[in-house]
């Protein structure tokens, strides 16, 4: 294990996690306001990651593709909202996993019919090739991308939330919805913007991580999984949570299965590990989240007092 | 005394099914009526906790796999004998709840929601890692399990197995649920505070309801395993809890028959779809049978959206005046 591959980790760790939180920070504020459980959250990552494909091939620049195809996942989402999930939220929580549920199936196969199983999406030509950081450490500058773009969203979210009028209102709403309606809040206008904001940043995450996993029907079910880990460590409703618990994930999810195998075949059969680290690595996880929730059950930052 | 009649009539007309499908040279149908009639006993197990309990479990997939996998790996290591392979495929997914409803049933709500799934999917990636027993692919089995004077083998004999469990099972659980521990387990889903506060050591009925749960859907992942010969970690996906649930409250929370009614209608409604053409929406969209999905998706939103209490609930609405909503 040398410092140079610790070091690389640590950067895929990073830019795993801070895609995570892209989608983690809509996920948690829409559960967080309205006790709403979303699992169509997903789905509108991967419109995202679609329409940023196609985007891009019609523009021909992969800046430009993706700039557009943000507020326009964020429309798809704000409508959404209007015409089916607004109806949801006063439904208890299994009304809430059904119907979104149904939304994935719904989704799945409309974007099979408009696009096929899957769509390429490439990165984009001057950032193909990997950069030398330090002697020695060679780094894809796409991943160095993804990065750079997720520490600007999260801090522009900081920024919104903690500083704006609006993310007042949002905070407020998401500590206590009867006491901000009670206040004069308009939650429902408010919620319909946080959703389309919600969908922008699953849209920004779809994009980013398209050219490294495969734009592809069903790429969201397994990442929402993660993203609800995510938020369930950091506690419901809570970005500050959303963006440890994301970088936590991140980190454990890439060491877990850059290390898990080499650490296991110190003391075990070789074999033995290197079929187990995987599953152990996958796992490792979920056994995060069980534990956290097992002593501390509102998550690390819980967002009502 | 009507109802009666109706699960007479019912009972007749699925022993006498394989027949007529026989005579029509439909045989097909009778392993689609097997299938059918597995879910219904794995929706059936999730609507005793989902239903009658209360607890939104979002991990029973977990339970349905794991019985696949001891039933298939029993096959597969020579020991093919349904008696000890069956009942070994409960006992270990009633272990396995028996621990994971220990943790969970800690947590409250939506954080019951999320845990049972998070140790689901921890099952799933243990499967997924289980390279002597095929990891990702799965095994296929060299042929179902084996039961004395019965060949299982053949389709219309694995079909009256399958019937005769699902209603040993309907007939088990109806008789639990009507039982003071079913009651008990009902009032503490209206109310959990009030059965503490009478004395009821609440944690442990709602443990005990979750094992039972997890032990006959160990029971459906053993036929599962038997009925298509294979077994595979998708079994244990969290989709397939999902589907599950979407079994359960398309046929009624909490009712009976729920389960049975939900599997009937969920994988009919595939088949429908994806075996009959439609003439006027294939007019409008020609490959529109590779999509059922979008159909089952349509027709479970759009229950959720406007009948809440299921199909069963429809029915029953007028008799039962809301009383077991």
């Amino acid at each position: 294990m040398s410092g140079i591959l610790i070091l690389e980790q640590s950067l895929n760790g990073l830019q795993f996690g801070l895609m995570l939180f892209l989608l983690a920070a809509g996920l948690t504020l829409v559960f967080g306001i309205m006790d709403m459980i979303n699992l169509a959250h997903g789905s509108i990552y991967m419109v995202g990651a679609f329409l940023a494909a196609t985007l891009v091939q019609a523009t021909g620049s992969f800046t430009a593709g993706v700039l557009l195809a943000v507020p326009a996942t964020a429309v798809i989402g704000m409508l959404l909202e209007v015409s089916i999930l607004r109806s949801l939220y006063t439904r208890d929580h299994l009304s809430q996993v059904l119907a979104t549920f149904a939304l994935i199936l719904i989704s799945n196969e409309v974007v099979r019919i408009i696009w096929g199983s899957d769509v390429a999406l490439s990165t984009p030509a001057a950032l193909s090739g990997p950069v030398e950081l330090i002697p020695g450490l060679f780094y894809p500058s796409y991943r160095l991308l993804i990065i750079g773009v997720g520490l600007a969203v999260a801090l522009l979210l900081y920024f919104i939330v903690a500083k704006t009028r609006i993310g007042m209102l949002v905070r407020a709403g998401a500590s206590n919805r009867e006491m901000a309606t009670a206040m004069g809040v308009n939650i429902k206008l408010l919620f319909t913007l946080v959703f389309g904001f919600g969908a922008a940043l699953c849209a920004v995450a779809g994009a980013m991580l398209g050219p490294i996993f495969a734009v592809q029907v069903g790429m969201g079910d397994n990442i929402l999984i993660l993203a609800f880990v995510v938020i369930v460590i950091g506690g419901i409703g809570s970005i500050r949570g959303a963006l440890i618990g994301s970088v936590l994930v991140g980190f454990v999810d890439t060491f877990g299965r850059a290390f898990m195998p080499h650490l296991l075949r110190e003391f075990l059969p070789p074999q033995f590990a290197s079929a187990v680290g995987p599953a152990l690595a996958s796992i490792l996880i979920y056994v995060l989240m069980a534990a956290v929730l097992f002593w501390k059950p509102q998550g690390l930052f819980p967002a009502r007092g | 005394m009507m109802q009666r009649a109706a699960t007479i009539a019912l009972l007749l007309a699925a022993i006498a099914f394989p027949l007529a499908m026989q005579a029509l040279d439909q045989a097909y149908y009778i392993s689609f009526a097997s299938r059918i009639m597995i879910y219904a006993l794995a929706a059936t197990s999730l609507n005793l906790i989902l239903g009658y309990g209360g607890m939104i479990s979002f991990g029973h997939a977990a339970f349905v796999g794991a019985g696949t996998y001891v039933a298939g790996i029993m096959i597969v290591e020579g020991m093919p004998g349904a008696l000890i392979g069956w009942p070994l495929a409960m006992l270990l997914p009633g272990l396995l709840a028996l621990a994971i409803g220990a943790v969970s049933l800690r947590t409250r709500g939506v954080y019951f929601i999320m845990i049972t799934l998070a140790f689901a999917q921890m099952i799933y990636y243990l499967t997924v890692s289980m390279k002597a027993y095929g990891g990702e692919e799965g095994l296929t089995l060299p042929g179902r399990s084996t039961l004395p004077f019965v060949d299982l083998a053949n389709d219309s004999n694995f079909y009256y197995t399958v019937l005769a469990l699902l209603v040993l099972t309907l007939l088990l659980l109806n008789r639990l649920v009507s039982s003071r521990f079913g009651r008990v387990i009902e009032a503490i889903r209206e109310n959990e505070t009030r059965m503490e506060a009478i004395g009821f050591p609440t944690q442990r009925y709602k443990l005990a309801c979750f094992v039972i749960a997890g032990a006959f859907g160990g029971l459906a992942g053993a036929l599962l395993a038997n009925h298509g010969s294979y077994v595979n970690p998708s079994i244990l996906h969290w989709t397939q809890s999902g589907n599950l649930m979407i079994m359960v409250i398309l046929g009624g929370v909490g009712f009976r028959y729920g389960g049975l009614i939900g599997a009937l209608t969920l994988l009919g409604l595939e088949e429908f779809i994806a075996n009959h053409k439609i003439g006027w929406i294939a007019d409008l969209y020609p490959n529109y049978q590779q999509h059922s999905l979008l159909g089952v998706g349509i027709v479970l939103l759009v229950i959720v959206l406007y009948a809440p209490q299921g199909i069963a609930g429809l029915f029953l609405r007028n008799k039962q005046g809301g009383g077991h909503g």
